[in-house]
């Protein structure tokens, strides 16, 4: 009887001693988790070793810390009582992500719609003064018209070349070659296109040997050299021939993939109804590849409304060439002006909300991969 | 259509794509050929005239644009300062710092993420999904004052850190969205046999989903990566304009600035910046392909 209560008392204490550890345990190794993050951070921020010691060590630490708490979460979770193991789970998997997009993208909108209220310093409300500004000042109103150029210019050019090289390949024995060469320039940045095109505007006065590719063109049929680059308005124009020729490619290799799709019987059909070419690609072939021309148009017409790399490496929005991305850039971080910024940076939200839309739902009605 | 018509047909079809194309890789030919002239050359002839004479090709260029001239002197306050001209192969290491987390972190939440949207049962889920898609059409311009205001709070500015985490901020509604419609399509019988089995989520997960979704991962990594290394926007704002963690694209932009017309400088610059991208273009061209056709919704 006594050596039984004994046990129990025994048990529970060991028990007790089991709960306690085990609390522990689970504050210590988060604990622990969090105090070696800590200890890499200060290093990659306080060291001054060999800058690619310090990227090997920045890799391993930032890979590894998210792969780390992962799997610290789960163990944490599966520590506690089941029925609250089942309901926390799915927020091991799902939370960061939520948490990261809540940061960064959902609070930012808010906030930012807030900061355009507000002046300069965010400290005074204006009320639509920003929004005002935004659709009248003259700055504004030409980074409209020029960006509405990039629009029309950029993606039907894109799309334009896109579908007559995706078309011409199509009927050729060396498709792939074609397809590959035009399709290079999506592995190039903005930057490094902007360099590449800057070289071949190069301008030289009349009279000596031209360096740019365009102008030795020019005047070998004996025209005046230009600098072409603060030639208004037509500069628009050289720096939407940059878009049009990184993304022809991306339009390219879409396009071509929705022309394998085409039936071939249709096409014979109308071949043997003594149809021409033309009369089969503009009856049969553009109605049957439409949708995905409209999907591809949608996604380049985003990348013309956010255009901001090219115009801020060539021009800096210079001579007639400013759009809206760089009328954003410039009120945050030359006007330090937040509150323009803000406005202007809703009024983008605002232009490609609908076209995001659209785009949306006609990928989905392909289901993408 | 007789036979010998057609044969014309044919070769008018190759001589107009000749053309195009040759309009296509001009740039890049031309860029290549003078970043191996010396200055003088650059300056005052055409690179198109090296097919008539050869001479003095060099990667001298490339030396000096990577080595830069890397000095250290004393500064007022007594303080030892590194100073550096072009010195890309610095930003190159940067570039790679910055590129391969800001690829690995968004694809590791993004598909833990997708997991559990697509298999887990929990309140909210349909709320949160289309959040998650909804944020799609968030340009992230927006996104950049209110970011570098708490950077600045916290310190993050200009630290790896803080650029790894706006890249994930940033890639995440695509890589989730994408990930998603992949990995919902797994058959079901896969999960039920193994949770059967009482296996734990993390492990269905690491075991079985990651395995799984290689395809989708790889072209999705693809596309990040293309994404972050010519990213010039988010680099500017969040790691500023100190050449000690400057990524490439920010290096070129200023050389571009500082030196507009030392084309030889610049172009060699400019290979620098393509050559990683165009050998993973190169080396991985179908998943290539794949990213950009599911990666056409980027925000």
């Amino acid at each position: 009887m006594a050596d039984s209560k004994k046990l129990r008392e025994g048990s529970f204490a060991g028990n007790t001693l089991v709960a306690v550890g085990r609390i522990g345990i689970s504050i210590f190794v988060p604990l622990v988790a969090f105090v070696i993050l800590w200890a890499g951070f200060i290093f990659l921020k306080e060291s001054k070793a060999p800058p690619a010691l310090i990227a090997i060590v920045a890799i391993i630490w930032g890979v590894g810390g998210v792969a780390l708490l992962f799997g610290v979460a789960d163990w944490f979770v599966n520590r506690l009582p089941l029925h609250v193991t089942k309901k926390l789970q799915p927020f091991v998997f799902v939370g960061p992500a939520l948490a990261i997009l809540a940061w960064y993208l959902f609070f930012p909108t808010l906030r930012s719609l807030y900061l355009s209220f507000f002046d300069a310093q965010s400290k005074n409300f204006v009320g639509l003064a920003n929004y005002i500004y935004a659709f009248t000042d003259p700055k504004m109103l030409e980074s409209f018209v020029n960006n509405l150029l990039w629009i029309i210019l950029g993606t039907g050019g894109s799309v334009g070349m896109g579908l007559i090289i995706a078309l011409l390949a199509d009927r050729s024995r060396y498709e792939k070659v074609y397809k590959s060469i035009v399709f290079t320039p999506m592995a190039i940045s903005f930057v490094g296109a902007g360099v590449i095109w800057r070289f071949i505007y190069a301008y030289k006065p009349a009279g000596e040997s031209q360096i740019g590719l365009l102008n030795a063109i020019v005047t070998f049929f004996g025209v005046e050299p230009q600098a072409w680059i603060t030639l208004r308005p037509w500069n628009n124009v050289f720096l939407i021939a940059i878009l049009i020729w990184l993304q022809t490619g991306y339009a390219m290799v879409i396009i071509s993939a929705a022309l394998k799709g085409v039936p071939s019987q249709i096409i014979e059909a109308g071949r043997i109804d003594g149809a021409t070419e033309l009369r089969v690609i503009r009856s049969i072939i553009i109605p049957y590849i439409f949708t995905t021309l409209v999907t591809v148009s949608t996604t380049i017409i985003i990348i013309s409304l956010k255009i901001f790399d090219i115009v801020y490496t060539m021009t800096g929005g210079q001579y007639g060439t400013e759009v809206i991305a760089s009328m954003q850039y410039k009120q945050m971080f030359n006007f330090y002006d937040f509150g323009k910024g803000s406005a202007i940076a809703i009024v983008l939200v605002l232009a490609v909300t609908p076209v995001m839309w659209y785009n949306l739902r006609q990928f989905n009605k392909q289901e993408g991969f | 259509m007789s036979l010998q018509k057609k044969k014309q047909w044919i070769y008018i079809i190759n001589a107009i794509l000749i053309v195009l194309v040759l309009i296509w890789a001009l740039p890049i030919i031309g860029l290549f050929v003078s970043s191996l002239r010396p200055r003088t050359e650059v300056l005052n002839t055409g690179w198109w005239t090296v097919f008539s004479n050869r001479t003095g090709l060099s990667f001298s260029n490339y030396k000096q644009v990577l080595g830069g001239s890397r000095y250290t002197f004393v500064d007022a306050a007594g303080k030892t300062v590194r100073a550096s001209g072009d010195n890309l192969s610095r930003a190159f290491i940067n570039s790679l710092t910055v590129t391969i987390p800001s690829v690995i972190i968004p694809l590791l939440i993004a598909s833990a993420a997708a997991f559990g949207f697509a298999w887990l049962v929990f309140p909210g889920r349909k709320f949160f999904f289309t959040t998650v898609v909804a944020m799609l059409v968030v340009p992230l311009q927006i996104a950049l004052i209110p970011i570098l205001r708490d950077y600045q709070k916290i310190g993050l500015t200009g630290s790896y850190l803080g650029i790894w985490l706006a890249h994930t901020g940033f890639g995440l509604p695509l890589g989730i969205y994408l990930l998603y419609n992949y990995i919902s399509t797994i058959p079901r019988d896969i999960f039920e046999s193994a949770f059967l089995d009482g296996a734990k989520p993390m492990v269905v997960f690491a075991r079985l989903v990651l395995p799984l979704s290689v395809p989708a991962i790889a072209s999705l990594a693809i596309f990040q990566f293309l994404w972050v290394w010519n990213d010039l926007l988010v680099a500017l704002v969040f790691l500023g304009g100190t050449s000690d963690v400057a990524v490439l694209t920010q290096r070129l932009a200023t050389m571009v600035g500082s030196r507009g017309q030392d084309w030889h400088l610049l172009t060699a610059g400019a290979f620098v910046v393509m050559v990683v991208p165009l050998a993973v273009f190169f080396g991985l061209q179908r998943y290539f392909v794949q990213g950009l056709m599911a990666g056409s919704v980027k925000g």
